[in-house]
C-alpha cells in the first residue's frame, strides 16, 4: 500500500509548482497547481470502490519506532469522504481563484499557500496516529493563518489571521494535551487502537480530563461558542479562502475530529451534555447573528457557524442515527456553501461592494449568478429537493428521537425548528436583499456577470446540490455509507435517503421553519429596530483588549524582573542555582560518609587559619584594592600549598606560577582602574548578598564534604594502568592531558588562544587615561628600573629558563610539562620586561606572540591528528605494540611534540596579554602604532 | 582533614560570591578569582584526598586520582586566560563608558532607587 503513503505528499511536493510556474500566465500556474492535486484525487477515488465494499486501507513508515511513533495513514470511508471534499472543492477553488484574485496578487504565492494547506487537511484526514494526526492539525492553523494574513497590507487581514491563529492554536495545544493523555491511557498512539478501545477509556478516570481537552480543540477550530467570534474576523481573507477554508474544509476539521473519536468518546453522558448543549447554543446563535449582518461574507460566515453548531448537535446527541445525519450534512453543507461564498465572490468582485445596503436589485446585472445563488440559499433554508433539504428533514427527525435531557428533552425539537426559522430568514434575506429589493445605492462599479469560467465551480456544486437533493442514494448513498460506518467503527443503522416519508412530524416542522422564517423576514425591520437597541459590542476589540492587556501584565512582569542590574540578576541566577541544589541535598540522609578521614597536623591547621584568614580580609578590604589583591594571592599561594600536599605536584606548580602571572596582570589592570572602590551597597543589600553568599558557601561546603567521606569508585583506574603501556610515560596526570584526553587538551589551548587574541583587540582600540600620581598623590618613582633589579633579572633568565626546558622534557614522567614550562618562561620573559621596560625588550627580543600560538595550535593540531590515528590503530593491536620497543619511543615521541605546542601556546598567549597591556604604561602605546 | 577541607572550600566559595556580587568590576574580577580557587578546590578533591599518593608510576605505594588533576591542570590555565579577558573587559569599559560599574552606569544614591526601578539603560 505505498500508493497511500504518496497521497498527502503529493500535495506536499505540489506546493513548489505554483512558486516555479508562476512566472509563465494565470492560466498555464492554475493548470499546474492543479495537476498534482487532480492526480491526488484520482489515487483516492481509485481506491473508492474498495471502501464501499467495506476494506480499509492501512499503510505505515517506521518514524521513532522507541517511542510508538510512526507515519501513518489510512483510508477509510471517512477519510475518504474526507479527501473528496478536500481535494474536489480544493480543485474548484484553484480554478475559481484564477478569475478572483486580481492581477497585483502573487497568484504563485497564493497557490503555494493553498496546496500547502491541502496537504495539512489531507494529512488530518488520513492520519492513522495520534501525534501525527496533531502535526498536520497545527500546520492546518499556521497555513491557514498564512491564507488569512494573505492581504496582508489590510489590517483588518493581520488582526483576522492573528485571531485565527491565536484561538486555533491555543485550541491546538489542548488538543495535544488530550492526546497525550489518551494515548498514555490506551498505551498506543495508533487510531485504531485507540478507536477500538471505547471502552476503556471511558472507564478509565482521565475520561473527563481527555474529553475536555479533545473537545476544546474541536471546538476551537470548528468555531463552537464561546470560540466562534474568530470565524467572522477570518473573513478578510480572499473569497477563494473562505470558501475553501471556512466552509468546507478547515472549519470541518474540528467536525472531524468529533467523528473520528466518536466510537472512543462519545456515547456518555458527559459528551452528550457538552457537545451537544454546545452545537445547540453555536446553532442559535450563528443563525441570529447571521439575520443582522450587513456584509454578505458576515452573513455566510455566521450562517456556517450555525450549521456547524447543528453538526455538533447530532454528533452529541448520542444514537447512531443521529451520527449519520450529521456525516450527510458535513457533506451537503460543504457542497452549498461553497458555492454560496464563490457566489458572494463573483458579487463583490463585479459590482465592488459586499454590503446589502447598497447591493440590491441585481437580478437585472447577472441573472445567471442570481439563479444559481437562489438554488445554493434555498439548499441552505432547506427547501425541499434541494440536499439541504434532506439532512435537515434528518435532523428534526432526530431532534424528536432523543431523551437525554429527560422531561426537558422537548426544548431540542422546538429550539432546533426556531434555528430552522432563523436559517430561513437569513437565506431568505440573501436572495431578496441582494437580488430585488429595489435599486443598487452608489455602488463603486456596474455589475455585470462574471467571466465564463469563474461560473463553472459554482455552477458544478449547484449542481450537485439539485443531485444530491433529487437521487440522494444514487449520488451519494455509498459514500454516506462507508463514511457512517467507519465513524462509528461497526455497521451503521438503517436509513432511508427518501425525499418522502409521508406526513410526520420532521415535515411539519420544516413547514413551520420556512413559513416562519418567511414571515420573520417579512417583518426584519422590527427585528431590526430591536437588535438596535442593543450596545455593538465588536469581538475583535474585546479580543485586541484581552491581547493588550495581556501585553501590559507581561510588560509589568519582565520590568519587575528585569531592571537591567547584573547584580539582580546575578543574584537571583545563584538563588535559584542554590535552590535547586539545596533542595536534593536534604535527600541526602547524613553528611559525612563512611570513609576514614585523613588526620589533622599542625601545618595544615595553620595554612587553613591563613586561608581563611586572607579570604575574609579579602572581602573586608575589598575597596582598598591593592590590599585586596595582596591578600587575593596569600590565597592562591595557600591553595598552591593545598595541592602540593594533597599529592598533586603537576596542580602546584601550574597553581604557583599562573599565581604569579595573575597578580602581575591584575596590578597592571590597576594602574588603569580606580584604586579604591566607593561603598555604595547598601546596608539591606550587604546583608542579603551575605545571606546568600553564606548559604552557597555552606551547601558547596556541605557537598564537598558529603562527597570526600565517600568511596570513590574511580574510572580512573584505566588511566593508571595504561599510562605506561599505552601513553609511553609515568606521570598520569601529564599523560591524560596529552594522550588519552589530548582532543580536550587542544581545545583548551585554542580557547586560551582566542581569548589571548580577543584581548588584543580590546587592548588595541583602547583610550584609556594614564594616572601620573598614585593614589594618595605622590609622583611615580624616577627610577624606573632599579640596577638591582636588573642585573639579577638578566643573570637569572638563562637559569629560568633551563629549569622551564627541564620541566618541559620531564613532564612526560614527572611532575611538570607544556602548561607549566609554559607559563615559567613566560614568567621569566615578563620579569625582563619589567626590569628593563618594554622599549628596552623591543630590540632585543623579537617574537611574535600572534604567531607563536598560531604555530602552538598548528602544532598541536597536527601532532594530535597524527597520534589519533596511530592511537587508533594501536587500540587494534595493543600486544603487538607492548613487544616493540621502537614504536613506544614514536609514542614519547608523539607525545612530545603535542606538549611543544601547548607550551607555545601558552607563552604567547601569556605574553600577548601581559606585553600588550604592560605596553599602554609606556610611550610605546598602540594607539600611536595604530596609526602610523 | 576532609572537615576542615569542605570548611575551606565553602568559605572561598562564599567569599567568591559575595564579592561578585558587588557593583565594580574590579570587585567582581577579585570574586571570581576567588570563586575559582574554590572551585578547583572542590573539582580536585573529587578525588578524594590522599597523602604522599602523586599520580607518578612506581614513585609511591597508592596513586590519587589522576583524572580530576587533569581537569583541574587545564582549568587553572583557562581560568586565568577568562581571568585576563574579564578584566580587560573591564578596563575597557571603564575607557568607553567613563566609570567601572558592572551595568555601565553609577545608579542614582539608594533613596532614590525606589522611582528608578524600571532600569538604568
Amino acid at each position: 500500500m505505498n500508493s497511500l503513503i504518496w497521497l498527502p505528499f503529493l500535495p506536499l511536493l505540489g506546493t513548489l509548482i505554483p512558486l516555479i510556474t508562476a512566472r509563465f500566465s494565470r492560466t498555464a500556474c492554475a493548470f499546474m497547481t492543479a495537476a498534482l492535486p487532480a492526480l491526488t484525487l484520482f489515487l483516492v477515488l481509485s481506491h473508492a470502490g474498495d471502501i464501499f465494499q467495506g476494506e480499509r486501507f492501512q499503510a505505515a513508515l517506521p518514524w521513532i519506532p522507541a517511542i510508538g511513533l510512526e507515519l501513518a495513514f489510512r483510508l477509510d470511508g471517512l477519510a475518504l469522504l474526507f479527501a473528496i471534499l478536500i481535494l474536489g472543492i480544493g480543485l474548484l477553488v484553484i480554478l475559481y481563484a484564477r478569475y478572483y484574485l486580481s492581477a497585483k496578487d502573487s497568484i504563485g504565492k497564493f497557490y503555494a499557500y493553498l496546496i500547502l494547506f491541502m496537504f495539512a487537511m489531507l494529512g488530518v484526514v488520513l492520519s492513522d496516529n495520534l501525534i501525527q494526526l496533531w502535526f498536520f492539525w497545527e500546520l492546518t492553523s499556521i497555513s491557514s493563518f498564512l491564507l488569512i494574513s494573505f492581504w496582508g497590507h489590510k489590517t483588518e487581514a493581520r488582526k483576522g489571521a492573528r485571531m485565527a491563529l491565536t484561538v486555533t492554536g491555543a485550541g491546538g495545544l489542548a488538543l495535544l494535551a488530550g492526546l497525550l493523555i489518551l494515548g498514555n491511557t490506551v498505551g498506543s498512539f495508533s487510531l485504531q487502537d485507540v478507536l477500538d478501545s471505547g471502552e476503556l477509556i471511558k472507564a478509565s478516570a482521565n475520561y473527563p480530563v481527555i474529553v475536555v481537552l479533545v473537545l476544546l480543540g474541536a471546538f476551537t477550530k470548528s468555531a463552537q461558542f464561546p470560540f466562534h467570534f474568530w470565524l467572522p474576523n477570518a473573513m478578510a481573507a480572499p473569497t477563494p479562502v473562505s470558501a475553501y477554508l471556512h466552509s468546507a474544509t478547515m472549519v470541518k476539521a474540528g467536525i472531524f475530529l468529533m467523528a473520528r473519536f466518536y466510537p472512543a468518546l462519545a456515547d456518555t453522558n458527559l459528551w452528550f451534555l457538552i457537545v451537544s448543549l454546545t452545537g445547540l447554543i453555536t446553532f442559535l446563535v450563528g443563525a441570529y447573528i447571521a439575520l443582522f449582518q450587513h456584509d454578505l461574507k458576515g452573513l455566510l460566515a455566521n450562517s456556517t457557524i450555525s450549521h456547524l453548531g447543528l453538526i455538533t448537535l447530532l454528533l452529541g446527541m448520542g444514537t447512531d442515527l443521529a451520527a449519520v445525519a450529521a456525516i450527510f450534512h458535513i457533506i451537503n453543507h460543504a457542497i452549498f456553501k461553497a458555492s454560496l461564498f464563490m457566489a458572494a465572490g463573483i458579487i463583490d468582485h463585479e459590482s465592488g461592494s459586499r454590503d446589502m445596503r447598497q447591493l440590491n436589485g441585481l437580478w437585472k446585472y447577472m441573472p445567471y449568478t442570481a439563479t444559481l445563488a437562489m438554488v445554493a440559499s434555498a439548499s441552505m433554508a432547506g427547501v425541499p429537493l434541494m440536499n439541504g433539504f434532506l439532512s435537515k428533514e434528518m435532523f428534526f427527525t432526530e431532534t424528536l428521537h432523543q431523551a437525554s435531557l429527560g422531561s426537558l428533552s422537548w426544548f431540542i425539537p422546538v429550539l432546533a425548528t426556531l434555528g430552522g426559522v432563523f436559517a430561513v430568514a437569513y437565506s431568505t434575506r440573501f436572495i431578496h436583499d441582494v437580488f430585488f429589493n429595489g435599486e443598487p445605492i452608489n455602488l463603486p462599479k456596474t455589475p455585470h456577470e462574471p467571466p465564463r469560467y469563474m461560473r463553472v465551480p459554482v455552477e458544478i456544486l449547484v449542481a450537485l446540490c439539485l443531485v444530491v437533493g433529487i437521487f440522494p442514494s444514487l449520488v451519494v448513498g455509498d459514500l454516506l455509507l462507508a463514511a457512517a460506518n467507519a465513524t462509528l467503527n461497526g455497521p451503521a443503522p438503517t436509513y432511508s435517503l427518501a425525499i418522502w416519508h409521508g406526513f410526520n412530524f420532521p415535515l411539519l416542522m420544516s413547514v413551520i421553519a420556512l413559513i416562519g422564517g418567511l414571515y420573520m423576514y417579512y417583518n426584519r425591520s422590527h427585528l431590526f429596530k430591536f437588535q438596535a437597541q442593543f450596545p455593538t459590542s465588536d469581538p475583535k476589540l474585546v479580543f485586541e483588549g484581552i491581547v493588550q492587556s495581556l501585553v501590559v501584565k507581561a510588560q509589568r512582569v519582565i520590568t519587575m524582573t528585569e531592571n537591567g542590574s547584573l547584580q539582580r540578576y546575578v543574584f537571583f541566577t545563584l538563588g535559584f542555582a542554590v535552590v535547586m541544589t539545596a533542595s536534593s541535598l536534604m535527600k541526602l540522609n547524613t553528611t559525612a560518609g563512611q570513609r576514614p578521614e585523613i588526620p589533622v597536623d599542625a601545618l595544615s591547621i595553620t595554612c587553613a587559619v591563613l586561608l581563611c584568614i586572607s579570604a575574609l580580609a579579602t572581602v573586608i578590604w575589598h575597596r582598598r584594592r591593592v590590599v585586596a589583591l595582596l591578600t587575593l594571592s596569600v590565597v592562591g599561594l595557600i591553595v598552591s600549598l593545598a595541592f602540593a600536599q594533597f599529592s598533586a605536584p603537576d596542580l602546584a606548580l601550574t597553581q604557583l606560577s599562573v599565581e604569579v602571572v595573575t597578580v602581575i596582570l591584575l596590578i597592571l589592570a590597576l594602574f588603569f582602574l580606580p584604586q579604591k572602590t566607593p561603598k555604595e551597597s547598601s546596608p539591606r543589600r550587604v546583608v542579603r548578598d551575605l545571606s546568600l553568599a553564606s548559604l552557597i558557601g555552606g551547601v558547596i561546603g556541605t557537598i564537598s564534604y558529603a562527597l570526600m567521606t565517600r568511596p570513590l569508585d574511580t574510572i580512573s583506574t584505566f588511566f593508571t594502568e595504561n599510562s605506561k603501556t599505552g601513553g609511553g610515560g609515568t606521570n598520569v596526570v601529564n599523560v591524560i592531558l596529552v594522550d588519552f584526553r589530548g582532543f580536550d587538551t587542544l581545545g583548551e589551548i585554542t580557547v586560551l588562544g582566542i581569548a589571548a587574541l580577543g584581548i588584543y583587540k580590546l587592548i588595541a582600540k583602547m583610550r584609556l587615561f594614564m594616572p601620573s600620581t598614585d593614589d594618595n598623590g605622590l609622583p611615580w618613582s624616577e627610577d624606573r628600573h632599579p640596577i638591582l633589579l636588573t642585573v639579577i633579572s638578566q643573570s637569572l633568565l638563562p637559569l629560568a629558563l633551563l629549569v622551564s626546558a627541564y620541566i618541559f622534557l620531564r613532564g612526560h614522567n614527572m611532575p611538570g610539562g607544556g602548561f607549566i614550562a609554559g607559563l615559567i618562561t613566560s614568567v621569566a620573559i615578563i620579569q625582563q620586561y619589567i626590569a628593563h621596560g618594554v622599549e628596552w625588550i623591543k630590540t632585543r627580543i623579537k617574537l611574535d606572540y600572534q604567531i607563536m600560538i598560531g604555530s602552538g595550535i598548528g602544532i598541536a593540531t597536527l601532532s594530535g591528528l597524527g597520534s589519533w590515528i596511530f592511537g587508533h590503530t594501536f587500540l587494534s593491536s595493543w600486544f603487538d605494540y607492548f613487544y616493540l620497543p621502537v614504536i613506544g619511543k614514536f609514542e614519547l615521541a608523539s607525545a612530545m611534540i603535542f606538549d611543544l605546542g601547548v607550551f607555545l601556546t601558552v607563552v604567547g598567549a601569556t605574553m600577548l596579554i601581559l606585553a600588550n597591556l604592560g605596553q599602554l604604561t609606556t610611550s610605546e602605546r598602540p594607539i600611536q602604532k595604530e596609526h602610523d | 582533614m576532609e572537615g576542615m577541607y569542605a570548611f575551606c572550600v565553602g568559605l572561598l566559595t562564599a567569599c567568591g560570591i559575595f564579592l561578585a556580587l558587588r557593583g565594580r568590576t574590579f570587585s567582581v574580577v577579585i570574586g571570581l578569582t576567588l570563586l575559582s580557587y574554590a572551585v578547583n578546590l572542590f573539582l580536585f578533591a573529587s578525588g578524594r584526598l590522599k597523602l604522599n599518593a602523586a599520580a607518578v608510576l612506581e614513585q609511591s605505594e597508592q596513586y590519587s586520582d589522576p583524572l580530576p588533576q587533569a581537569l583541574v591542570l587545564t582549568a587553572i590555565v583557562i581560568g586565568f586566560a577568562m581571568t585576563a579577558f574579564v578584566v580587560i573587559l573591564a578596563m575597557r569599559a571603564r575607557a568607553d563608558l567613563g566609570n567601572d560599574h558592572v551595568d555601565g552606569t553609577i545608579p542614582e544614591p539608594p533613596n532614590n532607587t525606589t522611582q528608578k526601578s524600571g532600569g538604568s539603560q
